[in-house]
């Protein structure tokens, strides 16, 4: 299979659009070019649970990931969003989305471990490794993770996996956006089992994870009601199948600093991360949305709506040239999803 | 020998007392923690400002000077030994906490402050920062991004990469780089991950912003003696897929429990072929739970012995053993070459058992000091380097056990870097193509190769020359070039 895509890449005229699941089409900017599929490419390779890494070829589909984790008592811990039960690895990380759980055990690239790709010139290349530690080498790997696929086909890679917690309790608060982002951060400050956060509709809700006498013991602490339906209520903003994603109006997702104070844009928010993630429903100009984000340090993606102003933030001069430049050493002909992330690359 | 015109030009953008040029001023630099290569600098440039660190870049830039960075100089590979002909551009003189926000939990720091500095900082609101390399009291926390370093810590809470928010940085051609600003991701390519671990590469680090976690509630360590090295590395599988996932999990051979105990007293156990000290943290109900679990596994595997540290005295006592055992091994011989390669945890047993027949053929003792929890091996050789040629014996036998380290799926470096002391094993490790492509990635941000030149990254000649090529699939690279 590597070796086909590498014919393909070395003998085209045209660029490529790299595919496998096709559950994230719609992130990112809309590019035209031929379907480089890539869901040939599956499988796990390997999976070792006493060594907490798996390595799987990335057409590979997370159910079927963590299906066999899940036999094992083990888990993906950056919680990736299945937007559809064809959601590959290779997809997940090329766009390098984490779930719930991201604020507090690490990012889909804190996990990456190693990969193998293939570059614009069809070449297969293998950076990182099976191992926790590694530092032989750029770390391209994890640069590989949120790319868009612009600076490599994205053939395996080797993860590292974590302990299923033993128990999940999942309580609820009523309070303002204010004090929710407050308490968000303070508690993210004490010595607390959080796995997930979130503020929606006036009710904060936090998932504590962990040994069962843990999670009991910092309920009391904190107090709250108990949501019974906890486990549907983390899917529904995984995996976006919650009401708040469904009713096709315009959706931001802001990045921004955890403490970052209410931003006062109009439209509908859920907060997640902590604080560090807002998903914003708006109808508020783009640029207002983006000047707002990056007041604070942070920064502004359109997940769905109008993406004639850019789906991504323009980047500072300094940063373009140097990632242009970079581009163009991954893909010198610029084939691989050319115009997926900004059309300079 | 530096150009007279370059340190013309240096002595115009720095005052004197930044700028060390005599002989016995320089001379402290000539080397970094591995202290087996020394080179004594031109010129060592020790800027106070970031304008001043502008100028010596563009000093050198124009007049085609090759720039090694520096931090606090504990590097273990070389990366910061300076290079013929080269300005030594140490970051040293930058040592300020700019910022602790402790609802937020970072820490925005310069290049120059200690890593321990930070948490000592953080510890006023329960905060502290998580990569805790040996060397904390000194190095800084610049170079740990230069390195990517880690510690004993790694396996729950991530190395230098996975504490790192956003990175203030300054290139060879004058352009300041910020990347990231304290949220979690950045739009773009990962300049945080590529910058990390890039040893000096790519671009000076001018200032940074780490994660501050919260103090556990609780501590606890446990103690565990096995009679076989095999039983110790499999008990520490049996603990992860027990659900566990410990803090620390450090393991020790006899050699280094024995020149430990010689030189603490921690209370080892001098009959065990090998102990593991296992440490979990969390809330007081996790750690019991977790404590009562670790034990049931650590006897199921066939412990000998296992002690739960009573207080936290003992606690420090059984840490002290393990934190002792680089100067404990080092008062059983005159020298000793600490090596750096990861394994997959499971080939341990094939691993130990080759350093020791490879210990036996050169006629040198190895320690081994194991990171258990990330696979992360310390051999270390002892030997003498009085004696003739016993320095190159040991460099000889290190390069060895690297080697083995990748034949078993492992790496040449865990966490010192590559610098200029494990070039040669970047050849065993890596394709051709690889090599270039990292070659490419340094062409980005250095297209003069003025940055550490001849560090990190070798050429494809050193690596024919080496002789020990990467070969896959039974291809001999570049099968035109001539072989010493």
């Amino acid at each position: 299979m590597p070796t086909e895509l590498q014919e393909i890449i070395r003998s085209t005229k045209a660029p490529l659009v790299i595919r496998a699941g096709g559950s994230k089409d719609w992130y990112g900017e809309n590019i035209a070019g031929e379907v480089l599929d890539v869901s040939a490419l599956r499988g796990i390779v390997s999976y070792e649970p006493g060594e907490l890494v798996l390595t799987a070829k990335c057409g590979t589909k997370l159910s079927e990931i963590e299906a066999l984790l899940d036999r094992h008592g083990q888990m993906l811990g950056f919680e990736p969003p299945r937007f559809s039960p064809a959601s590959t690895l290779g997809g997940t990380l090329a766009c390098g989305f984490s779930g719930p759980r991201r604020a507090y055990a690490g990012s889909a690239r804190d996990f990456v471990l190693g990969m193998e790709i293939l570059d614009g010139n069809g070449n297969h290349l293998r950076f990182g490794g099976q191992v926790m530690k590694n530092v032989a080498g750029y770390d391209v790997s994890r640069l590989m993770v949120g790319a868009l696929g612009t600076l490599g086909v994205l053939l395996s890679a080797s993860l590292k996996v974590l302990p299923r917690p033993q128990a999940e309790l999942t309580l609820q608060f009523e309070c303002g956006e204010d004090e929710a982002i407050r308490r968000m951060n303070e508690w993210a400050g004490r010595p607390l089992p959080l796995s997930a956060t979130a503020w929606l509709s006036g009710v904060l809700s936090v998932r504590l994870s962990g040994a069962q006498s843990a999670v009991a013991a910092a309920h009391r602490k904190l107090g709250g009601e108990t949501n019974p339906r906890g486990e549907e209520f983390w899917a529904g903003l995984r995996d976006h199948g919650a009401a708040f994603f469904g009713d096709g109006a315009t959706l931001w997702r802001l990045s921004l600093p955890s403490a970052t104070p209410p931003l006062g844009l109009p439209g509908k928010q859920l907060i997640t991360w902590g604080g560090a993630e807002r998903w914003l429903k708006s109808d508020a100009p783009a640029a207002e949305v983006r000047a707002r984000a990056a007041a604070h340090g942070g920064h502004a993606t359109i997940y769905a709506g109008d993406k004639s102003t850019g789906v991504f933030p323009p980047l500072p001069a300094a940063l373009m040239k140097y990632q242009q430049r970079m581009k163009r050493q991954f893909d010198p002909r610029a084939i691989l999803n050319r115009g997926r992330m900004y059309s300079a690359f | 020998m530096i150009a007279i015109d370059t340190v013309r030009r240096l002595q115009a953008v720095l005052p004197p007392h930044c700028l060390l040029l005599a002989r016995e001023d320089v001379k402290p630099f000539e080397t970094d923690g591995l202290t087996a290569y020394r080179n004594t600098p031109d010129a060592v440039a020790l800027p106070e400002t970031e304008e001043q660190v502008k100028q010596v870049l563009a000093a050198c830039r124009e007049t085609g000077t090759p720039v090694v960075f520096r931090g606090a100089g504990t590097g273990l590979s070389g990366g910061a030994l300076p290079v013929d002909g080269a300005v030594l551009l140490a970051m040293t003189k930058f040592g300020r906490i700019l910022e602790i926000d402790p609802l937020a939990r970072i820490a925005r720091v310069q290049p120059g402050v200690r890593n321990l500095a930070i948490s000592e900082a953080a510890a006023q609101y329960g905060l502290y920062y998580a990569p805790d390399p040996s060397s904390q009291i000194a190095c800084s926390i610049g170079g740990n991004v230069a390195e990517n370093s880690g510690g004993v810590h790694c396996l729950k809470y991530g190395l230098t990469v996975h504490n790192v928010l956003a990175l203030r940085a300054l290139t060879i051609e004058g352009e300041e780089l910020v990347i990231g600003q304290g949220a979690l991701d950045m739009p773009g390519y990962d300049l945080i991950a590529l910058m990390t671990g890039s040893e000096g590469m790519l671009a000076v680090i001018l200032e940074i912003t780490v994660k501050l976690l919260p103090k556990p509630e609780r501590t606890q360590v446990i103690l565990a003696a096995f009679d076989d090295v095999g039983k110790g590395g499999a008990a520490v599988g049996a603990i992860i897929r027990g659900g566990v996932l410990p803090a620390g999990l450090e393991m020790m051979d006899k050699l280094a429990i024995e020149a430990a105990e010689a030189f603490v007293h921690a209370g080892y156990p001098l009959d065990a072929e090998a102990i593991l000290l296992v440490e979990v943290d969390g809330t007081q109900e996790e750690v019991s739970e977790d404590v009562m679990r670790v034990r049931d596994i650590l006897l199921a595997s066939g412990a000998t012995e296992v002690r739960t540290a009573k207080d936290e005295s003992e606690q420090r006592k059984f840490w002290a053993g393990r934190k002792a055992a680089f100067p404990a091994v080092g008062r059983l011989s005159p020298d000793y070459y600490c090596m750096d390669g990861t394994i997959p945890r499971k080939t341990l047993p094939a691993v130990l058992t080759r350093i020791a027949e490879l210990s036996r053929e050169y006629a040198l003792p190895v320690a081994n000091v194991f990171h258990a929890g990330d696979g992360n091996l310390h051999p270390l050789i002892l030997y003498d380097a009085n004696l003739p040629g016993a320095t190159e014996k040991a460099e000889r036998l290190g390069a060895d056990i690297l080697e083995l380290c990748v034949e078993h799926g492992g790496t040449i470096t865990g966490e010192h870097g590559v610098g200029l002391e494990k070039i040669d094993q970047m050849c065993v490790q890596f394709a051709p193509a690889e090599l270039e492509a990292f070659h490419g990635v340094k062409a980005c941000f250095d297209p003069d190769g003025l940055l550490n030149p001849g560090k990190a990254v070798p050429t494809l000649h050193r690596c024919a020359e080496y002789g020990a090529m990467h070969v896959r699939g039974g291809a001999l690279p570049f099968p035109e070039l001539p072989r010493f």
